[in-house]
């Protein structure tokens, strides 16, 4: 039985660690960018953001004041137990927000969108969000929280088949320039891209894409890797570079995440995952015990999985 | 790392100090600065209250910003990170509040049009500076020493309220907008808008177009 106590703390612990500590995969990548950026200001930019990140970690404070979305993924196992179900967990998670928004602190971005009200706890109507999915033969839960930024960088279209690969690069360049001036996206960003699917679906995978795959993890369909590599290249030759000033770093990584669609239609959204990719994951045995991690494994050949049966 | 100019100001900033500046300049802020966006320009320029007493006297940057913030329960403040919002939204404020503020320098992300600096900040003689990244929201807050006080917090909430705020080396800045009205944004952009033709270059378009792509209404999408 995985507790309720243990589930608390644990969603508090990966609140703070998702809102200072930048993960290692995302740091890795912006660093190998930063040797390879020619543009003065871009590069004085990436260097900025690598001291930024030293000084969160050292003072132990959000590496960014828009602390975003506070949301989770859970993803549990077939045969895991809860302490009081699945409405205590998502209480756990509510509980654990509200405290982390106090206590580290975090911005309380979440309002009502009509009457601009908050709670100042990122708890309110539909918030936090809780994606929910399963692992067969497992007895772990899973928690991954993302703070993502909320205003830019994602967008939206129905392509058509007849589109093809064209199209895809299209709408990929329109969403990347019209984001990427001035920096909107915070940009170098991981690029999420959702195909398929119904529309809803189209825009949770790419979103997925973006905030919980690492950088240099490719799809398992190699010629949607080739896919994503040409489209990271084809996102640093721009000619825009972090903050929107002339220079290469703007896609660290680029994923893919597809879906079975309607047999018209070609779905696409993208998804910016910025210089503050705030992710963390933990995993909870029934013993008690707690393993921290970055990389939310969250696509798994089961989540994945085209069969009808199991 | 590359060696940009790099300017130490203390505030209020002079209107010497700000004919110096120059698009590309880095800049480290020591003094005071106030926070102000929607809610504060709107409560200000669109509701008519007069700003809070004093804090026009005391500094002259505003930063558009909501600090990751807390009230403990003796009445103190924590702030963690500060970073800033996007500037382009509160353009239509800018010249009632620079009439009613005196404000001489706005701090925010992503810099406004350069039109907005002709018309808006070179009849101030103000000046635009971006923060960096965007999220150097550590190394900012490292620059706060102290909250000297919030003003409308129970009417406008943490996000929104007037923060008052302490600063020492506060930074990196980088100036977009100078007194001249000529912005790094829009050079910048202006290159990098060069090789889109090529980038584009052999793909066709979808079968459906959006409006957004075409400016008339009465056009067909196909």
């Amino acid at each position: 039985m995985i507790s309720f106590d243990t589930t608390e703390k644990t969603a508090f612990k990966l609140m703070e660690k998702a809102g200072i500590e930048i993960p290692d995969d995302y740091l890795a990548g912006i660093k190998v960018m930063a040797n390879k950026e020619e543009g003065d200001l871009s590069s004085f930019v990436l260097g900025a953001m690598l001291e930024n990140w030293e000084a969160a970690k050292e003072d132990r404070r959000p590496m960014c004041a828009d602390t975003g979305l506070p949301r989770y993924y859970i993803k549990v196992g077939n045969e895991a137990k809860f302490e009081g179900g699945f409405v205590a967990l998502e209480r756990a998670l509510r509980e654990a927000t509200a405290r982390a928004t106090q206590e580290i602190p975090l911005r309380p971005n979440r309002v009502h969108p009509l009457w601009r009200n908050e709670h100042n706890n990122n708890v309110g109507l539909n918030a936090p969000e809780v994606e929910w999915s399963f692992e067969p033969d497992a007895d772990w839960i899973d928690i991954t929280t993302v703070h993502k930024g909320g205003l830019f960088g994602t967008d939206y279209r129905m392509l058509f088949p007849g589109d093809g690969i064209d199209g895809i690069k299209r709408f990929f360049l329109d969403t990347i320039i019209a984001f990427g001036k001035r920096g909107l996206a915070c940009q170098p960003a991981i690029v999420g891209i959702g195909l398929g699917g119904s529309k809803d679906t189209c825009m949770v995978l790419g979103k997925q894409a973006a905030c919980l795959r690492t950088v240099g993890d490719k799809n398992p369909d190699p010629k949607i890797a080739e896919l994503e590599a040409e489209l990271k290249e084809l996102g640093n030759k721009t000619g825009m570079g972090a903050m929107g000033f002339v220079g290469s770093s703007m896609v660290v990584d680029c994923h893919i995440e597809a879906g079975f669609t309607h047999t018209g239609g070609m779905p696409m959204s993208v998804h910016t995952f910025c210089l503050s990719s705030r992710r963390a994951t933990a995993r909870l045995h029934p013993d008690g015990s707690v393993e921290y991690r970055t990389d939310p494994q969250w696509f798994t050949p089961y989540s994945r999985r085209e069969t009808v049966s199991w | 790392m590359v060696n940009l100019k790099t300017v130490h100001l203390t505030t209020p900033v002079s209107d010497e100090d700000l004919a110096d500046l120059e698009p590309g300049n880095i800049v480290y802020l020591s003094g005071v600065i106030y926070t102000g966006r929607e809610g504060v320009y709107q409560r200000v320029v669109g509701e008519g209250h007069p700003p809070p007493e004093g804090v026009m006297d005391l500094t002259n940057v505003n930063f558009h910003c909501s600090p990751a913030a807390s009230v403990n329960d003796d009445g103190s403040y924590t702030i963690g990170a500060v970073t800033a919002t996007a500037s382009f939204r509160f353009a239509k404020w800018m010249k009632d509040w620079f009439q009613i503020s005196g404000t001489k320098m706005i701090i925010g992300k992503g810099g406004m049009s350069k039109s907005d600096y002709e018309k808006l900040f070179v009849p101030q003689g103000a000046v635009y500076l971006s923060t960096v990244g965007y999220g150097t929201g550590a190394l900012l807050g490292r620059g706060i020493t102290k909250v000297r006080d919030v003003h409308w917090l129970d009417d406008l909430g943490i996000a929104q309220a007037m923060w008052v705020i302490e600063v020492e080396n506060f930074g990196p800045l980088i100036v977009d907008g100078d007194i001249h009205g000529n912005s790094l944004f829009d050079a910048n952009n202006r290159e990098i808008a060069k090789g889109f033709a090529k980038l584009y270059e052999g793909l066709k378009k979808p079968a459906l177009s959006r409006y957004g792509e075409t400016d008339d209404r009465s056009d067909e999408l196909i």
